[in-house]
């Protein structure tokens, strides 16, 4: 089967680049292991200072919408993180104290959401908070079954429940001038965080849960939709197990599910992601590429990957594939002249900042520009 | 390395990282609260069952086996097989008599078919589907598949020295829905083939893949099932060098990844020839193989893909075939699940969630609104017919339609 471009990896990075080629009209097909990183995303896209015209209008035409105000992100845990270009569910407070009394809304059973801790973080920047448990009927069947109180479990109820949260939360509330929320609304519909701000007179916040995040499982169904509907060919659940190259030229790569039947390409763009999609893999003795083999940027020295101590910065983290400026990768230190890297399997993201989603969207505009501009 | 070869581990369940991916995909999670999750039922309840069968839990009889928390999983864990293996392993209680009926799809069938109107006739009655409610506990809103007065088998068997003219020659695994009930799809493939100048030949004496049998806890019946069918594959494969063609994606799953995965029966030899018909088709057009496209031909089609489909990533090749036919509009549906899932939706217990699982799907074919729904699952095609009244056809009988 042959297409212009054979994206592989099927996130953030591989979405973006697939969605902008299939817009050119270049055939383009995405392999995707499993699900993304963008069921871990935060909503803010960090290293992006200010939106490209070209990103608000990928995300919009996919029915993103994306809000550009610099400002401070409530982290889970009660910190601020600083944050500008966010998806629409993202508040960003233009200073962390923000509200003169807050009250801090949890779910019954609900353990992924620490209002204990948000409590203890903003009362450190002198906010007072009131917590309390919102008690829904409907949350019973839930709490009693086998299954395990996760964010999408409840998201799926507060698809049909929102309204109701929100005659609830006009009961609890008295004089605060905040209140913060789980994010576990608009798993299906994008609109219901707003609608819950405007039903209720008081800043709303959503604050972020262990994953998998809301708003990044939306952002996912919704760039895979937009891409499909541009006629793209995304093949889920699958793996490019080996790629077929000569003399630093990449023809076509293997698949498990396709097995004998290969897929040849213009174009590759490499987007499988960091160890954790296994775009990059490691033994106790080194850091490898598994497709093509790639260079890998890594420090030889094993006991020099990471830092004993977790919070610190970890350098297996910074560890990527090898490119040239053209983020065409190397291999033996030659560029593979039809090679993209893009995304995460780059290296040097910092998940705890965020890093990764500016990284991923900057990488892919780039590289899909020089394959727009090498006309096939 | 050595040592990650020994600690890898059955369906890789040791690969879970916990990440909850899979259960954000499980259609059945979406709908029934009694069921634990493919997480949960999968690798969770693994770790437990591994040190005591008493962590077995029934509720895993609610898993479709969709096989989409595999797709999702993106640690390449086996979610799917996992809770099918627990439920052959662990769940000894003896099958209801309503599941050895909806499991025994070759039985019924040989004695539907020669008092089909009869059956068909007594099968749409309102009383008798109260009866079978009652007694069987099969949903009395279910609406039966259609049995056929002829075989596909005696049909083609009578055509085999037609067939055997052709140069070239594939089998073709025609699956109990193909014999028993819509043997039409069965001539569909063979006059596509046809037109490509290969004949068809039957397998020798095929039964039904099994599917239902495992997922209806008769694992040991399927397993027998299993050996006779890689027999009769290995004389077509081996002995003879034929591809076999398929027309129904689960068939074509059960045949190439349940039979080793679940039940334990090698298919080493005979796996990579067995091919969806869609697949088989594609790649001879891809080589320069034509078809001679009627050049009136007009449909808007909605194309489906079934789960297993998804599972196997072959959904491309029915897509493509499908665009490539002078005249089709083609609208590609959302990945989602049907809700049917074989017998599944067929029990009472589970009618309301298949229906409501499915409700997103037809919601879509609806706002769409196709000439024709496009699906290569015979129990899918009932769901959707029955729950959106859109018809629905196998790709291979549109192509069928499409030539001259």
């Amino acid at each position: 089967m042959r297409f212009d471009t054979v994206i592989i990896g099927g996130g953030l990075a591989g979405l973006v680049a697939g969605i902008s080629l299939q817009k050119e009209g270049r055939s383009t097909a995405i392999v995707s292991t499993g699900q993304n990183a963008l069921h871990f995303f935060s909503g803010s896209f960090e290293s992006l200072e200010q939106a490209p015209e070209r990103m608000k209008d990928l995300f919009g035409e996919a029915g993103i919408r994306l809000h550009y105000s610099p400002g401070w992100r409530l982290m889970p845990m009660g910190s601020f993180r600083e944050a500008a270009l966010s998806l629409e569910d993202v508040s960003l407070l233009p200073e962390k104290h923000f509200a003169d009394k807050t009250l801090i809304v949890g779910l019954p059973g609900y353990l992924d959401f620490f209002s204990g801790f948000l409590a203890d973080g903003l009362e450190r920047e002198g906010i007072p908070c009131s917590l309390r448990t919102l008690q829904l009927q409907e949350m019973q069947a839930l709490q009693q079954g086998p299954g395990e109180m996760r964010s999408v479990a409840i998201a799926r109820l507060m698809d049909r429940l929102w309204e109701k949260v929100v005659q609830e939360l006009r009961v609890l509330l008295k004089d605060e001038d905040a209140v913060i929320l789980p994010q576990v609304f608009g798993l299906r519909d994008a609109s219901i965080p707003d609608r819950i701000r405007q039903g209720i007179p008081a800043r709303v916040i959503f604050a972020g849960t262990m994953p998998p995040s809301i708003p990044g499982i939306r952002t996912q169904m919704q760039l895979k939709r937009r891409f499909e509907v541009l006629g793209g060919t995304y093949l889920a659940g699958d793996e490019v197990v080996d790629a077929h190259q000569h003399e630093g030229v990449v023809h076509s790569v293997v698949t498990r599910n396709l097995d004998s039947h290969y897929l040849e390409a213009a174009h590759f763009i490499l987007a499988s992601g960091g160890f954790y999609s296994k775009g990059l893999k490691s033994n106790p003795f080194e850091v490898t590429e598994p497709v093509f083999g790639l260079d890998v940027d890594y420090t030889q020295e094993r006991s020099g990957w990471y830092a004993p101590q977790f919070s610190d910065d970890q350098p297996y983290l910074q560890f990527g594939v090898r490119t040239d400026e053209g983020l065409h990768a190397l291999r033996e230190g030659a560029p593979l002249q039809n090679l993209y890297a893009i995304g995460s399997i780059l290296g040097g993201t910092r998940p705890e900042f965020g890093s990764g989603a500016g990284l991923a969207v900057r990488s892919a505009f780039a590289a899909v520009d020089q394959i727009l501009e090498n006309r096939v | 390395m050595k040592l990650q070869e020994y600690t890898e581990s059955k369906h890789n369940f040791e690969e879970c990282m916990k990440c909850t991916v899979c259960t954000v995909y499980c259609p059945v999670l979406q709908v029934n609260p009694l069921y634990p999750g493919p997480k949960q039922a999968g690798p969770d309840g693994e770790r437990l069952r591994l040190k005591d069968p008493y962590f077995f839990n029934y509720a895993l009889k609610y898993c479709m086996n969709c096989k989409r928390c595999e797709v999702a999983c993106p640690s390449g864990v086996h979610v799917a097989d996992l809770i099918q293996s627990a439920r052959i392993r662990y769940d000894h209680s003896a099958p209801k008599l309503r599941d050895r009926i909806l499991a025994s799809t070759d039985l019924m069938g040989s004695l539907a078919r020669p008092v089909a109107p009869i059956v068909n006739g007594v099968t749409g009655l309102g009383i008798t589907r109260s009866v079978l409610d009652a007694t069987l506990q099969i949903d009395h809103r279910r609406v039966f598949p259609k049995y056929s007065g002829r075989s596909f088998e005696r049909w083609l068997s009578r055509r085999s020295k037609e067939q055997a003219a052709f140069a070239e020659q594939v089998a073709y695994f025609h699956g109990c829905y193909v014999n028993y009930n819509h043997p039409q799809l069965g001539k569909d493939l063979v006059k596509v083939l046809n037109a490509l100048g290969v004949g068809v030949q039957l397998l020798e004496k095929e039964k039904c893949c099994g599917i239902a049998l495992i997922t209806n806890g008769m694992s040991e019946q399927a397993t027998k099932q299993a050996r006779h069918n890689v027999g009769a594959l290995r004389k077509a494969v081996v002995d003879r060098g034929l591809k076999v063609v398929t027309t129904s994606s689960t068939c074509t799953l059960t045949l190439r990844e349940e039979y080793p995965n679940l039940l334990d029966v090698d298919v080493s030899e005979v796996r990579d020839a067995i091919l969806t018909a869609t697949r088989y088709i594609y790649e001879r057009l891809e080589k320069g193989a034509t078809l001679p496209f009627r050049p009136d031909f007009h449909k808007r089609i909605a194309y489906h893909v079934p789960c297993h489909m998804e599972k196997m990533g072959w959904g491309v090749f029915s897509e493509r075939l499908l665009r490539m036919i002078p005249g089709v509009e083609f609208t590609l549906l959302d990945s989602n699940c049907c809700g049917i899932a074989g017998t599944y939706g067929f029990k009472k217990e589970n009618y309301e969630a298949a229906q409501a699982i499915g409700a997103p799907l037809f919601e879509q074919i609806r706002t769409v609104a196709p000439d024709v729904v496009a699906c290569d699952c015979e129990t899918c095609k009932w769901q959707i017919e029955m729950s959106t009244g859109f018809p629905v056809q196998n790709p291979i009988s549109i192509l069928a339609e499409a030539i001259e």
